[in-house]
């Protein structure tokens, strides 16, 4: 009674969104004006989000970035023993995986289901295959002793391009230190991403997306592409540094 | 977002995709070359050009509609720089280390 009674006129935001009540249109939650908005507010928070990300991973750049300084030709040997064409083919890998999800997210917002749950399958398979390279990479470097701890060791490992002289085992460890930390965080985001894939290919299979509602595909996409950069900087960093 | 643009956005899709490939194609090339002080500067200016392709084209920050988000995206590149930045000209100005 007291809203029929007023004399001035409602926000324009509160008008269309009383008009999108009366529409019934489930995918459009009631304080956003259009989907538009309430698209860009989704993909805002995930930035925020991503930005977050940026500053956490940027730490640990930062830290890379001191050590290699400081113990540079003990990086480059540590850097070496790693298997540089595992490395390269999982950037490939990944690379690929980002093809499937924008490929995902295009057929999300053109109602092309099959190919959504395809790209998405195939999404989660290259994330397995990177895993499952990434886990090879990682077998190798217990082998070899090379993970920091009680057993590990570097002994008699030459500094590239000066030949006679040995790398610190202790300078070396942080390397290694560095590199485990830094590509099993990733390999954790990696894992956490294939969660929310596999949420996706189920929401997907019950057909939940549609071209007004297929905000998770955009986020999820975003999220896994943050992941693929971490990657193109952490692959010449770890892998590539001395190998001349 | 490309999405909702008239035209199709596959061929930039694809495009950006194999330029990604050659990217990392070049920068394992590079590598096994001796460019002296210059590798490093090379590998990093060949990942930060990957880098912003992904961001560009594949996280659509290109065609956002929204400002804030390209706002968001500069504020987390400034303050990463700023990390980087402030902590290296301490370290590499270092006349005893």
């Amino acid at each position: 009674m007291l809203l029929t009674r007023r004399r001035f006129p409602l926000p324009d935001s509160t008008a269309i969104g009383l008009q999108h009540e009366e529409e019934h249109r489930p995918e459009l939650l009631h304080h956003f004006a259009d989907e538009q908005q309430q698209r860009d507010a989704s993909s805002l928070g995930m930035w925020v989000f991503l930005a977050t990300e940026v500053m956490f991973f940027g730490g640990m750049f930062c830290a890379y970035l001191v050590y290699r300084r400081w113990y540079f030709g003990d990086f480059g040997a540590a850097s070496k023993s790693i298997n540089m064409a595992l490395g390269a083919t999982n950037t490939a890998v990944l690379i690929c995986s980002s093809l499937t999800v924008v490929l995902a997210v295009w057929a999300a917002q053109t109602a092309r289901k099959k190919l959504l749950i395809g790209s998405l399958a195939l999404t989660m398979l290259l994330g397995l295959t990177f895993l499952g390279i990434k886990g090879m990479e990682y077998r190798d470097k217990f082998v070899e002793h090379h993970v920091p701890g009680a057993s590990f060791s570097f002994d008699h490992e030459e500094i590239p391009g000066h030949p006679g002289q040995y790398a610190n085992p202790a300078h070396a460890q942080i390397f290694f230190s560095l590199y485990f930390i830094m590509t099993g965080l990733h390999a954790l985001h990696m894992i956490i991403g294939l969660g929310i894939f596999l949420w996706l290919l189920i929401m997907a299979w019950k057909g939940r997306f549609t071209p007004e509602y297929n905000t998770p595909v955009e986020i999820g996409g975003l999220y896994w592409h943050f992941v693929d950069i971490v990657w193109i900087y952490l692959f010449p960093l770890l892998y590539l540094i001395d190998r001349h | 977002m490309t999405g909702h643009s008239k035209s199709s956005p596959l061929p930039t899709y694809f495009a950006v995709f194999f330029a990604l490939l050659v990217g990392t194609g070049l920068t394992v090339f590079a590598a096994t070359l001796d460019l002296g002080r210059f590798n490093a500067a090379v590998a990093l200016g060949i990942a930060t050009v990957k880098a912003t392709l992904v961001a560009l084209f594949f996280m659509h920050v290109w065609h956002a509609s929204e400002k804030l988000t390209k706002l968001v995206v500069i504020a987390a590149l400034f303050f990463l720089l700023l990390l980087l930045g402030l902590t290296m000209s301490d370290y590499a100005t270092r006349p005893w280390s």
